[in-house]
């Protein structure tokens, strides 16, 4: 009965897409959903911007209401040269972060900024960075008002500390790239350089085979000292920290050959193996770019400073004006507005204050602060305007204390023992073994050919299928999982999930989900006063559901009420406006239905007003869709836990989704589930933490693997592993699986690479590799483990359902 | 058989051309966005609508001129 009344009464928004409540908000024959996206509508109206809707249905962004006040720190001289890319007398360039970009439309529109104002002489997008490059005459437009626009159409930029602190850097991407060209280039030309050599013909012209040689030692050139270089540096730093990564033996064999090479072209006059190195280096570095492949929408690099606000307003002799956070002094002034943070810890001085801690403590709840009250860093302000005086500067508040824990020092890829370089230490030291006892053997016979033996063992035993095999799997692998909206830092973490044994929840914001979306009207059409007259009766009431309608209708202004009853467990009543309105349970507003299916996910409140039953309120009991599935699914082999900032007042529900109650553990607070995540680690657990990274960030940076869950993937990355699309948690442990098939996957490639090793080395140690074999077991060998890895990964993706066929 | 030597260093120099051109292509940017000129390029320029529509439009007096 609900679907049906649903489906034919449901208007969507022209703009946006959502569904209107009502026909209220309408130019036209187009409805919209709020004013917020009627007034874009306007806007692109006026600047005959509408074929914005051409190219996709809805396509627009519900604007969120802000006030361009918020925007007044854009004025101070100092932020703005923070942020500016460029400037110069006329023109200023600067770059935005809009994570609200997701369509051919929203291009159309942001690049087209200047048609609305034609000040903005150009607007470039980015699609796959997110990102808005803005060129405007300063002159005429100000920073602020440039931000306003954008904001005004519903693409308001992520500005904050971090953006204005540090340019995201992509030099040293492109230099790989550069890398790369070289070494192909190079590799290419030496290969056809060495067809004479292949095919062994023997011309009287000994000139030319000798400038074909020379030629290719010029080629190698570039290949050796500049696309190589990498991992010389690599190895060098490893083997200064004593340890032996799989850097040192590519090195080693690098330059064996190199020097090898070099050494039977100027004293032999012979060919070398140069076609061998540039292919080996080209591979390499082909491998390397597949791994480094991150998401450039995602910048992982986040702290603290992003959370806070870029500039506070201080008040001095009455002048209010606004500063960066960075230079705010103890016993400053300062003023916060609704719904901003609180820079720094500070005492209050007026206005009433309701802060929202969840940030720092996880505790959903606000609490009331009067005047004289301390109130930390991080806190969030629920009701007005409030003005306080700081105590402490920003650096050394509370929320940076915690942040500041070592545990954020994160462990970086180097330091982190993976498989292929555990593999590699011991690989270098038995093929020196083996270079050395080949080696001593053929001293008997000739010290020429002892040394002969001695380079052909290190050349031939390259570990190039060690070093390209986890790379092209892991890369794979993460490349599968980003299609399924599970984004990893590197491929480190695939490695890290396999040996996982142990899961952590958190509760808010991962098992439950929050927000305006988990509650439904269906029914008849209300127009306005209707939804006032709700709006007023609910606003009476202190019951949580009476609260999350309240919250989901829209205005500000109400209607006295009286005769106000509310007799518990049913509903409430009350007189609004001349109408007697109820609102309750089925049976408190007279309805007969048989509620069929007692349902814990799901609650429903009915409304009538002057006895008629309008509609209800499906609201949805917040835990996510499947989550008891998922939790029950990874039960079998893993060890579960739940944390929670909250009291235990949601025991009973989260007891159908766990099983035991040694499971949960409530009222935890930040430093509390860091310690959870260390006790599990001293005996001897790799744990998996699932958080939001908002109260529990020092928690996922702990946990061996944190993934963070995010409704808006491009909107908010913390300190953390991995996110992972809220939608997709339910796929968890199809992808803590798939990341042991690829951890086998890598294990078949080694076995293939010590089959060809086995035969390599057996030229090698009998004094027979001739450049030739070499030239034509190397590549070969590269590209079957290059084949294997990918295919393989592909293959087992499509099985798990993680890949369409 | 000499003449090869010219011929390989005209060759090369023609690949060399085209590591530049490469090398060139990555620096300029053109790899760091390899989504949106795809959709740019399906957008309709106004300017060329509007162009059109005048050109069509002096078409038609001239062939009413013609007419007449």
């Amino acid at each position: 009965m609900a679907t049906e009344l649903k489906t034919k009464n449901q208007i969507i928004c022209y703009h946006c897409g959502d569904i209107c409540k009502d026909e209220s908000i309408a130019i036209e024959e187009k409805y919209f959903c709020c004013s917020g996206c009627k007034t874009v509508y306007e806007i692109l109206n006026q600047g005959e911007l509408c074929i914005y809707y051409n190219f996709q249905e809805n396509p627009g962004i519900s604007p969120k209401n802000f006030e361009s006040k918020r925007f007044d720190y854009l004025d101070d001289t100092l932020t703005i040269t923070k942020l500016l890319d460029f400037s110069d007398e006329k023109i200023s360039k600067i770059t935005f972060f809009i994570p609200q970009m997701h369509c051919s439309s929203c291009i159309w529109l942001l690049e087209n900024l200047f048609k609305l104002n034609p000040a903005i002489t150009s607007s470039t997008v980015n699609f796959v960075r997110k990102e808005l490059s803005v060129k405007y005459l300063h002159e005429k437009i100000s920073l602020k008002e440039v931000v306003v626009l954008i904001s005004s159409i519903g693409y308001e930029p992520q500005i904050n500390l971090d953006t204005a602190e540090k340019k995201i850097e992509t030099k040293s991407n492109k230099s790989l790239y550069y890398k790369v060209g070289v070494a192909g280039f190079c590799f290419g030309n030496i290969m056809m350089f060495s067809f004479p050599e292949y095919f062994s013909i023997t011309t009287a012209d000994s000139l030319l085979k000798s400038f074909f040689n020379y030629l290719n030692l010029i080629l190698s050139l570039p290949v050796f000292f500049y696309s190589a270089s990498d991992y010389f540096v690599s190895a060098y730093k490893g083997l200064r920290k004593k340890i032996i990564n799989i850097d040192v033996p590519l090195s080693l064999g690098i330059l064996v050959l190199f020097l090898r090479s070099v050494y039977e072209l100027l004293i032999l006059n012979q060919a070398g193996y140069f076609d061998s190195l540039a292919g080996l280096v080209f591979f390499l570095l082909i491998g390397k770019i597949l791994q480094e492949k991150t998401y450039d929408a995602m910048n992982f690099e986040r702290d603290y400073k992003a959370y806070f606000p870029l500039s506070v307003i201080i008040k001095q002799n009455e002048i209010e004006k606004s500063i960066p956070v960075a230079n705010l002094m103890v016993g400053n002034r300062i003023i916060i507005r609704q719904n901003e943070i609180v820079p720094a810890d500070a005492i209050l001085m007026n206005g009433d204050g309701l802060i929202d801690y969840s940030f720092v403590s996880g505790e959903s709840h606000p609490i009331d602060k009067v005047s004289g009250e301390m109130i930390y860093a991080g806190g969030r302000q629920k009701s007005g305007l409030i003005e306080l005086e700081v105590i402490k500067e920003v650096s050394q508040s509370y929320l940076t204390q915690l942040w500041n824990n070592d545990t954020f020092n994160k462990k970086t890829e180097s330091e982190f023992t993976n498989f292929s370089n555990t593999v590699s230490k011991y690989f270098t030291i038995v093929i020196l073994i083996i270079a050395f006892v080949a080696a001593a053997f053929w001293l008997s016979v000739s010290s020429f050919t002892a040394i002969n033996v001695f380079t052909s063992v290190l050349i031939v035993a390259c570990p190039c299928a060690l070093a390209l095999s986890t790379p092209f799997t892991l890369g794979n692998t993460m490349r599968i999982f980003g299609r399924n909206k599970f984004y990893l830092k590197n491929a480190s973490v695939v490695e890290m999930m396999a040996k996982i044994n142990s899961i952590v929840f958190d509760k808010t914001g991962t098992i439950t989900e929050s927000g305006k979306s988990d509650i439904i009207y269906t029914g008849r059409i209300l127009n306005t006063t209707e939804l006032k007259c709700i709006k007023s009766l609910v606003r009476s009431s202190t019951h949580p559901l009476s609260k999350k309608i309240f919250d989901s209708i829209d205005g500000s202004d109400f209607f006295p009420v009286t005769k106000f009853n509310e007799p518990i467990g049913k509903g409430i009543e009350g007189v609004v406006y001349g109408n007697i309105i109820k609102i309750g349970s089925s049976d408190f507003v007279n309805l007969k239905i048989i509620e069929t299916e007692v349902d814990v996910i799901r609650t429903r409140v009915y409304v009538s007003i002057n006895s008629e039953v309008v509609g209800n309120f499906t609201i949805s009991n917040s835990y996510r869709m499947g989550i008891d599935k998922v939790v029950k699914n990874l039960s079998s082999e893993y060890q579960l836990s739940l944390l929670s900032g909250d009291n235990n007042g949601e025991k009973d529900n989260l007891l159908k989704i766990f099983k035991s109650e040694s499971q949960l553990h409530f009222k935890q607070s930040p430093e509390d589930k860091l310690n959870f995540i260390k006790q599990l680690q001293s005996d001897k657990s790799k744990v998996l933490m699932v958080g939001d990274g908002l109260n529990d960030a020092g928690a996922l940076s702990q946990s061996d693997v944190g993934i963070s869950v995010t409704d808006d993937v491009s909107n908010f990355t913390p300190a953390c592993d991995a996110i992972i699309d809220s939608g997709q948690l339910k796929n968890i442990s199809t992808f803590l699986k798939f990341s042991k098939t690829s951890l086998k996957i890598i294990h078949l490639n080694f076995l293939i690479s010590f089959f060809y090793n086995l035969v390599g080395l057996s030229f090698a140690i009998n004094g027979m590799l001739s450049p030739l074999i070499a030239a034509l077991l190397m590549p070969v060998s590269s590209i079957s483990v290059v084949l294997v890895a990918t295919l393989a990964t592909n293959f087992f993706a499509k099985k798990r359902g993680l890949l369409s066929l | 058989m000499s003449v090869i030597v010219v011929l390989i260093g005209f060759s090369l120099f023609v690949a060399v051309g085209f590591l530049i051109a490469f090398l060139w292509s990555v620096k300029s940017g053109q790899y760091s966005d390899t989504y949106t000129p795809s959709v740019r390029v399906l957008f309709e320029d106004e300017k060329s609508k509007k162009e059109k529509e005048i050109v069509k439009e002096t078409k038609i007096k001239e062939e009413n001129k013609l007419d007449n």
